[in-house]
Order: C-alpha cells, then structure tokens, then sequence
C-alpha cells in the first residue's frame, strides 16, 4: 500500500472536485463566489497536473502544474482587481437567462453528455489517467460554454471563457504529457492578454454605462428623430 | 443467534438513550460558539421527563392522525436502528429486514404522518410549516435516492452492513471521487432532514418561520414527549448511517465477545461527537437560506450525488 497505488484515486479526487467546482460555477449567483470556483478549479487543474507528473516522473507536467499555480489562482485575480473596479465584485446576478435550478440540470445533462460522448474514444489504450481526465475536461468546456450563454454579468462571462481553457488543459495533460510546458507558456500569456483587455473594457463599460449587465445591453437604440 | 438478537436489542438502546444527549450537546456547542453559556448538556432528557408527567390536551378539531402521529413519529427511528450497523460490524438479527432504501421509506413514512398531523388541527401556523416540510422532503428524496444507488453500485448490495465492508476495502477507495461526493451530498442531506442551518432553524419559536418544527407545534404532555424524542433519534440515527456506513467504518465491534460491543459505545459516541464538531461549525457559520433559495441549496446536492454517480460509472 505505497503512495504510488494512491496515485490514480487522488488524481480522481482531483478532477471530482475540478468538475464540482465547474458546477458552482454556474450556480453561483455572486461575482465574488465565482471568481472563488474559478480559483478553486484552476487550484484543482495545478493538482491533478502535479499528480501525473509524479509516478513516470514528466518534468513537463510538474512545470506545467507550477505555471497554472502562479497564474490562474493568483495573477488572473489580481488583474482582474486592478483592472476592474471594485463595485462589480459586490454585485449579486439576480437574474440569470435561465433560473438556478433549472441551469443546474440543463448543466448535469451537459456533463453526462460529455461522459457519453468520449465513451468511444476511452476504449483506446492510452495513459492511466485518461478515463478520468478526458470526460472531466471536456464538460468543464461544455460548462464554460454554458456559463458564458447563460450569465449576464461581464466577469462571470469572461470566468466561463476561462474555465473553457481550464477544461482544455484538464484534458490534454492525460492526453498528450510530454510536448506541453512550451504550449503553456504561450496560452498562459495570452491568457492574461486577454483578461487584461477584457478587465479595461469592463472598467469602460462601467465607468460609461454604470452597470456590467452585458445581458440586457443588446440592442442598439435609435437616436428618435427630431 | 440469541447474542445477535440481544445486541440489535442494545443498538436499540443505545440510541434512544444517547440521542437526548446528541441533542444536548449541539446545543450546548451552538451557544459556546457564541460566547454564551448555553444550557446543560442533560437539559433534554429533563425536557423529556417533564412532558411526560404533564397533561394531555387535544384539539377538538383533530382525528385519529394526530392521535396516532407521535407513536409513529417515536418508532420509525427505532426501526431503522434495527437496520443499520450502530455497534457492529456484522449483520445482526432483523439485518436483512430491511435495506437502506427501506429505512428511508419507514422515515419518509413517519415524516408524511407528522406533516398530516399539522395539518390536523384547526392552527393556521401547522399547515404552512406542513407545506414547507414536504418541499424540503420532495426535494430531498431524489438525492436520497441517488446517494443510496451510488452506494449500493459501488458495495454491489444495499444492506448496510455490506456496503459497510465494501466501501473503504482497500483504503485507496477512500479518495476516490464517488465516495467524497457521496459524503458531501448525504452531509448536506442530513442538514436539509434534520432540520438544520442553512434550511431552518431548529431552536427558533417563530411560528411564521417553523419549517420542521412545526410538526410538533400542537402537541402536549407525553405526545410532546414522543415527538420530540423521536425528532432526536432520527437525527442520531442519520449520523449513524453517515459515520458507519460512509466515512469512518472503523471502532466497530469485530468479534461477538460482550466487551467488544460494549467498546464500541464509547466508539460510536466519540465518532459523532467529531461529527457535532464539524456540524456546529457549519451551523454557526451560515445563515438561514429564504425559502425559495432551498431549492437550489438541494439541487445543488442533487448535482453532487449524480456527478459521484457518473464519476462511478464511466469510470469503468
């Protein structure tokens, strides 16, 4: 009973919680908690990266676990604070498209769809771990996709983008362990790129309009005429 | 064969003697956390042996439901006892009586009893508290449900002393997602049954408030009693199925010798005492969610116990 037969039930652990954490993604109603899930998620994803590349020691994915330490839980909030000012994050999203219970099923059937879906592609032998890691990453991008239709508010939106690419990497360190730190690098820093640019134009929004309520802010109006 | 059915005799026993004491010590925890002081933690056994040397007053409006209510409400506990592992980690006489499925229908039984109670009587408070009970049981059931097939796929049966070898094996299946889901999800199922923060509160005498509370509003003298009691016992007997069956099936008694089971008393209570720990920390530290809000509360357990399902199943 060594650590090393631990290995496989921790990583499951691990992506468990990751998928739990997608789930409260969409079913938070504050700002504040869903940049917590986000945080937790991407806390998970460094984890379970951790622990692939522990037992065939890949030196690619403990790098890859590190980098995701440093920028999901820690840099992506804190831009975001810098960039975005503080009265969104005190915001509750009373409405959303579709009501919380509602989500959170239409979200199960999402996440079982995945698991059906990679069914076929799993009876391929592969890596250890890809059972789990597959399906989990694929409905966290099913998930985000959701949560980006579904929300109203700008930075939970841009939070499903991102827990789209968590899902991403999620999958592809059990797919593909090896060709990964020089790809990570490149999508960390666009990432940050991209939520700096987002975060400034939220800050426009809100400075101009006074409210982040993407949802409601679709229509363009007309001038009347004189 | 005798040994088996004197030791179901003292899980029965044991549990009506020490959840007054559970209760107590919940209490008594809630208001240290709070800085106060909080009553004694034997105050509700004294609550118990004064209601039953009271008087009995019945409304003139009520039927024999709510006659029959508070006797119902005291046996389905004790029932369910038979059921599950308290002291032992071997089936004993009624074992096979009943599987986790059935102990949950005979609460759901007794539950159905006690909101037609408060419905019984001409008190406008009972069939409002009545109303929110059901919500919170319908919306229990389904993760009541799910949480039992979990577990039942995982053991490969639904006898509670089963699932009780089954479950944590090798002790690698202690991680595996399935099981922590499974816990999260009966955790937060205990709290919705059991009447406690964030679905309700259970020290509140605010009838508009009353969500579980209100099944003993009407009641008096020795029925009091009963209902009270019995309220005590099912949570006892819920952390019992979570502890013994879920998390920690160790501390049970291995053998048939009388001093192991009597060893496992103190076993069970220092398990749940951990338990009240951890539930008082809860307790204290959220708020009661609006009504409305349960339902989502729920669901969100709902999605717990299916996601520990399907990480169970695709697995393989």
């Amino acid at each position: 009973m060594t650590p090393v037969t631990f290995l496989p039930q921790l990583n499951a652990l691990a992506g468990g919680l990751f998928l739990l954490c997608t789930f409260g993604m969409v079913a938070t109603r504050q700002v504040q908690g869903c940049m917590r899930f986000f945080i937790w998620q991407s806390i998970f994803l460094a984890a379970s990266a951790f622990l692939l590349g522990l037992h065939p020691v890949v030196w690619d994915l403990i790098g890859v676990a590190a980098i995701n330490l440093i920028n999901k839980p820690i840099l992506i909030p804190w831009l975001l604070r810098k960039t975005v000012p503080g009265e969104v994050y005190t915001r509750r999203e009373i409405d959303q498209v579709l009501n919380i219970p509602t989500s959170l099923l239409v979200s199960l059937g999402l996440a079982i769809a995945a698991y059906l879906i990679t069914s076929p592609w799993l009876r391929i032998p592969a890596g250890p771990s890809v059972g789990v890691n597959l399906p989990i990453g694929l409905a966290a991008i099913l998930l985000g996709a959701y949560t980006l239709t579904v929300r109203r508010e700008a930075v939970p939106q841009l939070l499903g983008l991102l827990s789209m690419e968590n899902g991403a990497f999620f999958t592809s360190i059990a797919i593909a362990p090896t060709l990964h730190l020089f790809i990570e690098l490149v999508v960390a820093f666009d990432v940050l790129i991209a939520v700096f640019v987002i975060g400034v134009l939220t800050r426009a929004m809100q400075e101009h309009i006074g409210t982040t309520n993407v949802g409601s802010l679709a229509t363009l109006k007309e001038e009347p005429r004189p | 064969m005798l040994v088996r059915i004197v030791y179901n005799l003292v899980q029965v026993a044991v549990v009506m003697t020490f959840s007054p004491l559970l209760a107590g010590v919940i209490n008594r925890l809630k208001e240290v956390v709070q800085s106060k002081r909080g009553p004694s933690i034997f105050q509700p056994y004294r609550d118990i042996w004064k209601l039953f040397n009271k008087d009995q007053v019945f409304s003139e409006y009520s039927s024999w439901i709510f006659r029959f209510t508070p006797y119902l409400a005291f046996v389905a506990p004790i029932f369910v006892t038979l059921l599950i592992p308290v002291l032992t980690n071997y089936p004993l006489f009624f074992a096979f009586m009943g599987d986790m499925l059935g102990g949950g229908f005979v609460l759901a039984l007794a539950g159905f009893f006690a909101t037609l109670a408060a419905v019984d009587t001409a008190n406008p408070y009972g069939p409002m508290g009545a109303s929110r009970t059901r919500l919170v049981g319908f919306l229990a059931e389904p993760v009541f449900m799910i949480v039992f097939f979990t577990v039942s796929f995982v053991a490969g049966s639904t006898i509670p002393y089963i699932v009780q070898e089954q479950w944590v094996k090798p002790f690698s299946n202690f991680f595996e997602p399935a099981h922590v889901l499974i816990i999260l999800a009966f955790f937060i199922l205990i709290l919705a049954e059991g009447g406690r923060i964030p679905v309700d509160n259970p020290s509140g005498h605010f009838e508009l408030a009353m969500i579980d509370e209100s099944k003993g509003l009407e009641y008096s003298g020795p029925a009091a009693a009963l209902m009270k009691w019995g309220g005590e016992m099912k949570l006892f007997v819920l952390i019992c199925i979570l502890l013994n069956v879920l998390v920690t099936p160790w501390g049970l008694a291995q053998t048939t010798a009388p001093s192991a089971v009597l060893l496992a008393i103190p076993a069970i209570l220092f398990k749940i005492f951990l338990f009240v720990l951890v539930l008082v920390v809860v307790e204290s530290s959220l708020a009661k969610l609006r009504l409305f809000r349960i339902s989502e509360f729920l669901g969100a357990a709902f999605i717990i116990s299916v996601a520990a399902m399907i990480s169970w199943l695709f697995a393989f």
